[in-house]
């Protein structure tokens, strides 16, 4: 294990009875899971690289437990760890184990569905994909649709600010997002945008999206709804080489057309989707690129052909459009289980997320194949192409002694590899604890020291989320955050690592 | 900053950590201008001195295949925008010129600037405002310190979003010095489908069944009798873009679907659906009057019934009309000294949203909150916010909050 998490506090594992007791006044029996075999449930999320056993794991209900929650941590000094739904894929919601974990599943209702302003009032708790189907039969729906959008929850979305295939027309969930209600640590509520558009002031909003659960706890959400599109077709193009096949994305965007979803996979992904569940892409393509169109049935159409005729002119040796519904989806059959149908061609594997600027994306390729041959180890690609966002899936074998930490290495190789080419750690998977040590890769020590500044002004004392995003904690008096009065430092034990 | 205090020009970075950590040093508080068109906007607040970040020009990278554009944030909108004219692209938030509305030259805006007030214009509904198109940024800090955050890339969540937290920021966070911004493919052509003669609470309602069509209009407004392009009438305006096959088919669907009793329609082509979100972006239907001017954004249902609020309690309402399906509501009202502040914000607060004055006297935006007040705990946390980049205020002072 290389990981270093925050060494446990002996001042709160002695404590733990009293703290279990204490949650026992604010939670009902049934909401409170003490029981070593029961907390093994919580021990990882998405990212089962590393686990860990909760204190003690607190599954609140309303909104005034969970300020009574957030009040006596502050008030113990204990770690808090909200969790959502798990899918974390790095490791977000990873518990600690002198920490409450915060589970919000309780928080699974759908408040209220305006359709005349076109948003929806959602728990935390809220499956992803319940918000369009609850919406559907009016004609709406909820557009940020990660992979696990059938299991990751709308609060776990805001923490991670959770994209999907879809988010190059229709943005990130950031950009989907009007309103918030927020439980910081010591209990304190806030209410952040509403019905409205752009709040004044500063956007906490967008702050709170992708802040990994480390600066409140999210109880309340307002979604924006959107018209479903009339029309949705789908191309299918295959390539000789992935040159042709980024060429040929490039040239897409360069006409001025902006796709619903643009993805690219590489051969090895081609072969196992097809061993998988057969959904006849080209065995013989190098790249296949995945085109959708959305829209309103000319428009749609008039794309179509505009699409197909750059990927003649960019010698696409495979050029199908969809014209049915059910020909569309099973375009999307096979993207959609390259994850699982690559599990079925090595026993583990480890995805990775940079994101690059779309125009190296052939250096990118290149330098991974290279990097993947000297751990001895291969890579499967599937992208985002549109925006540029690699899944590189890092094939291994646990069993094998040494095979995870080469792949760990290569994981690491890859990353930094996108960030040399102009590209960002972590497109959409979030920095977790997976991506931690590697920030430096992106910031200087100033530029997180800002940011880490930010987390002092919603958590003075450390206590949400710590060890997560920040490869080093410091106290936030050292950060010039905190008023030290009479040279006592509040919180002097707060572990540093 | 109003009245004249020395000004330093920022050449760029080490220009801003040097002022900024002497003004730290001095504890004295420091304005940042680029072009000025929004020397007026925001809480009356004279600082010591002024940081111009007029010479920070320049385009510093456009790669319109990836669709990204970086800029120093002295670089004038209007060449930006020319530049990716130029190449069949826009910044498809649509930024707003404040320049004639608040006093200032049209044209003198700065992209820095835009970004310091989050501006968005009709496309907004559609497109999102400028928050949603700042993948990064560079900056000095208010503690004199260089920071960057976000990158060139689309789709990027290392570390906390802080482009977010500068758009709106008013200055009083960092001095932007460059930023990398997302742009968009130009539509082919656009016309905008006007709906002339219902009264307003009507013509509301019809904007709002216009975007629960499948015809993706990208603005809406609703223009009471006279306040745009000679109108005699009450009309509501939807805009239509994209290629030209498919703008005229979802103009003629749009027809069939709104067609309503005692309502006529007309269409205004390319050049004068082009000319009548330009009035609407640069709020020229209340600019036009000499009265004070407020901004209001609330949920599109509520937003005739916020103005009829204000109408009942007795402010005299000069020019007034809507953008973003209702949700925008754009005041003017007589002068007088508190610019009805209490009467529009207590008609706001019914349903939610917020109200920002943004044209009035020195005087009046030195008594009066020029946005919106806050309940105490999230005021307590936005002091903490801006006193993790500025713990001495030295930045913009005043300008959004009495208290820092």
């Amino acid at each position: 294990m290389t990981l270093l998490m925050p060494t446990p506090e002996p001042a709160i594992m002695s404590r733990r009875n009293e703290l279990v007791a204490r949650l026992a006044d604010i939670l009902p029996g049934e909401s409170l899971i003490v029981d070593e075999i029961a907390r093994r449930a919580y021990e990882c999320d998405a990212f089962t690289m590393y686990r860990a056993l909760p204190l003690v794991v607190a599954l609140p209900e309303s909104v005034e437990q969970v300020r009574a929650i957030m009040a006596l941590a502050a008030e113990m000094n204990v770690k808090v760890v909200p969790r959502g739904a798990g899918t974390s894929l790095s490791g977000g919601s990873m518990p600690l184990e002198d920490g409450i974990l915060l589970g919000m599943s309780k928080f699974n209702r759908i408040l209220e569905i305006d359709y005349e302003n076109r948003c929806a009032r959602v728990q935390p708790g809220v499956q992803n994909l319940a918000i369009s189907k609850a919406v559907e039969a009016q004609g709406f729906y909820y557009a940020p649709d990660p992979s696990s959008q059938i299991a990751c929850s709308i609060g776990g979305n805001v923490a991670e600010n959770a994209g999907g295939v879809h988010c190059l027309k229709y943005g990130l969930t950031t950009n989907n997002i009007l309103g918030l209600e927020v439980v910081l640590m010591g209990g304190d509520l806030i209410r952040l945008g509403g019905k409205h558009l752009d709040s004044e002031g500063y956007d906490l909003i967008g702050l709170m999206t992708g802040s990994e659960g480390l600066l409140g706890v999210v109880t309340e959400v307002i979604v924006r709804l959107l018209q479903k599109p009339p029309v949705a077709r789908g191309l299918l193009l295959g390539f000789a080489s992935v040159d042709a096949g980024a060429r040929c994305v490039s040239a897409i965007i360069a006409r001025g057309v902006i796709p619903a979803g643009l993805e690219m996979m590489d051969r090895a992904t081609i072969h196992a989707v097809e061993r998988f569940q057969p959904c006849g892409y080209p065995l013989d393509a190098e790249a296949l690129v995945i085109v959708e169109i959305d829209g309103t049935q000319a428009e749609v159409d008039h794309l179509i052909g505009v699409v197909q005729d750059i990927a003649r002119e960019e010698g696409a040796t495979t050029i199908r459009a969809s014209t049915s519904e059910a020909e569309r989806l099973q375009f999307w059959a096979g993207r959609k289980n390259a994850f699982p149908a690559v599990s079925c061609i090595a026993p583990d594997y480890l995805c990775m997320d940079g994101t690059i600027p779309r125009a190296r994306l052939p250096e990118a390729l290149a330098g991974m194949d290279r990097l993947a041959k000297a751990q001895g180890l291969s890579v499967a690609n599937v992208f985002h192409a549109g925006d540029g966002n690699l899944h590189p899936l890092i094939l291994y074998d646990a069993s094998k002694e040494g095979d995870v930490e080469r792949a760990e290495k290569l994981g690491f190789d890859i990353l930094r590899l996108c960030v040399s080419l102009g590209g960002v750690l972590t497109g959409e998977h979030g920095v977790g604890v997976e991506k931690r040590d590697l920030m430096g890769e992106m910031f200087t020590e100033v530029d997180l020291e800002q940011q880490m500044r930010l987390k002092c002004a919603f958590d003075p004392a450390g206590r949400l989320n710590p060890g997560k995003v920040f490869p080093t904690l410091h106290r936030c008096a050292e950060l010039g955050m905190m008023h030290v009065a009479g040279g006592k430092m509040p919180f002097p034990d707060l572990p540093r690592f | 900053m109003e009245s004249a205090s020395a000004t330093l020009e920022i050449r760029d970075e080490a220009d801003a950590v040097d002022a900024i950590c002497a003004a730290n040093a001095k504890g004295v508080s420091c304005a940042i201008v680029g072009g000025g068109s929004k020397a007026r906007l925001g809480r009356s607040a004279p600082q010591a001195q002024t940081l111009s970040t007029a010479a920070l020009t320049g385009v510093t990278l456009y790669e319109p295949n990836e669709l990204v554009l970086s800029a120093r944030a002295g670089a004038l909108l209007g060449e930006i925008e020319a530049l990716l004219d130029q190449n069949g692209q826009q910044l498809a938030f649509e930024p707003m010129d404040y320049g004639p509305l608040l006093g200032a030259e049209a044209g003198c805006a700065t992209i820095g600037g835009v970004i310091a007030v989050n501006a968005s214009g009709p496309r907004r509904i559609k497109a999102g405002a400028a928050r949603d198109h700042l993948l990064g940024f560079r900056c000095v800090t208010g503690r004199g310190e260089q920071v960057k955050s976000g990158g060139r890339v689309m789709k990027n969540v290392t570390g906390y979003d802080l482009s977010k937290l500068v758009c709106g920021s008013y200055g009083t966070l960092a001095l932007l010095t460059e930023l990398t911004l997302k742009v968009l493919p130009k539509p082919e052509t656009e016309c905008t489908l006007l709906a002339i003669g219902a009264n307003e609470e009507e013509s509301l309602a019809l904007l709002r069944r216009a975007t629960a069509t499948p015809c993706e209009p990208s603005s809406l407004a609703m223009l009471p009798a006279g306040a745009a392009l000679a109108l005699d009438d009450n009309a509501a305006a939807v805009r239509l873009e994209g290629p030209a096959i498919s703008v005229t088919a979802r103009r003629d669907d749009l027809l069939m679907r709104l067609a309503l009793d005692g309502v006529r329609f007309e269409t205004l082509e390319e050049r004068d659906s082009a000319a009548l979100w330009r009035e609407v972006r640069d709020a020229e239907p209340v600019a036009a009057e000499v009265g004070q001017v407020w901004r209001i954004s609330v949920a599109p249902t509520e937003g005739f019934a916020v103005v009829e609020r204000i109408r009942r309690a007795g402010v005299p309402l000069l020019a007034h009309f809507y953008d973003w399906a209702g949700g925008l509501i754009w005041l003017c009202v007589e002068t007088t000294s508190d610019a009805y502040a209490a009467v529009v914000r207590a008609a706001v607060d019914v349903s939610g949203g917020h109200a920002t004055l943004i044209r009035a006297s020195q005087e009046t935006r030195t008594i009066v909150d020029v946005f919106h007040p806050q309940p105490a705990a999230l005021a307590a946390l936005t002091r903490r916010v801006k006193e993790s980049f500025d713990p001495a205020h030295i930045l913009e002072r005043g300008r959004m909050r009495a208290e820092f």
